[in-house]
């Protein structure tokens, strides 16, 4: 995977202790780990998501709902991709990709969504979402966008 | 051999969920995740659904007890229900789910309790076969978990 050079993505540098690092190849001159939050609310889905991730290598924090992902933020964590639920009580996921957006949160912000309409869709998708996917998350949709976040960058 | 035995056994178990419509294709990916540092992961996420599908199990029977029935959190639970079952490709359960739903949507009382009946025998119906084919893999040991087709 091509280094995550751009100055957006400060990665692990910023990010407060995660939990389990895991050891994941790093084939770049930069060295730098690509790092992902996942909001979910769901335990079985935050169990898989974070298993998704960590086999590539990447270094995964898990929160429980929007206000979490929010207050991490506020606190100086930083992360290359961003797994947002869309429902989850307290702080739903449209909520929560406003707010962070409106801090000038630059991350790639994925929704993970259950089936809904489209305009719970478009609804999701204007409150800033970079993409999204219908859930369960699989191994092929995680590697396509994160090509996508490589060749962004 | 034995091991042999034991290996045509876990295959043929885990074939015929597939085939009866048990599980779905999200299974097989719950296996990919599978390695050497996490052989265990199927087990572990299964037993993780089962523990969080049981407590919105009983939530789900306190709120049908209530009257009138409050459809909006019987939907919001049964969406966490229906979520968690896709997620280990519960096919079945899944299925169930979805009539629920339905019938919250609906309003309809009757529906959603009778179809709870049928959500909770395919929930206790998928448990009993999965305890049972990851016994066999457990004898079977680490390193000789049957490969699977994909």
């Amino acid at each position: 995977m091509k280094s995550i050079a751009n100055e957006d993505l400060i990665g692990s540098k910023s990010m407060p202790h995660g939990n389990d690092v895991c050891q994941g190849p790093s084939s770049h001159s930069l060295n730098k780990k690509v790092t992902a939050l996942v909001v979910e609310d769901n335990v079985v889905n935050q169990m898989i998501h974070k298993r998704l991730l960590s086999n590539l290598g990447i270094e995964t924090q898990v929160v429980e709902n929007g206000k979490e992902a929010v207050d991490l933020h506020h606190s100086g964590a930083v992360f290359d991709l961003i797994l947002m639920d869309m429902e989850m009580p307290i702080m739903n996921g449209p909520e929560a990709t406003r707010v962070l957006r409106a801090m000038g949160v630059r991350s790639k912000i994925v929704g993970v969504t259950a089936y809904s309409g489209d305009y719970e869709k478009r609804v999701f998708m204007d409150a800033g979402l970079d993409d999204y996917y219908e859930k369960p998350l699989t191994m092929a949709k995680l590697v396509s966008l994160l090509q996508e976040l490589v060749d962004n960058n | 051999m034995e091991s042999n035995h034991l290996q045509r056994q876990i295959a043929y178990t885990r074939k015929s969920l597939f085939d009866q419509g048990f599980l779905d294709e999200q299974f097989i990916q719950l296996e990919d995740l599978e390695d050497d540092a996490n052989p265990n992961f199927v087990e572990e996420v299964v037993t993780l659904f089962y523990r969080d599908s049981t407590r919105l199990i009983l939530n789900i029977e306190q709120a049908l007890e209530k009257s009138p029935l409050d459809f909006t959190k019987l939907d919001n639970y049964m969406h966490q229900f229906k979520g968690s079952s896709s997620s280990i490709g519960a096919r079945k359960v899944k299925i169930e789910c979805t009539q629920f739903r339905e019938y919250c949507k609906a309003g309809n009382a009757e529906g959603c309790t009778r179809t709870f009946q049928q959500v909770k025998k395919e929930h206790a119906a998928l448990r009993k076969k999965l305890e049972a084919y990851f016994q066999l893999v457990r004898q079977a040991g680490p390193a000789e978990t049957a490969s699977h087709s994909k």
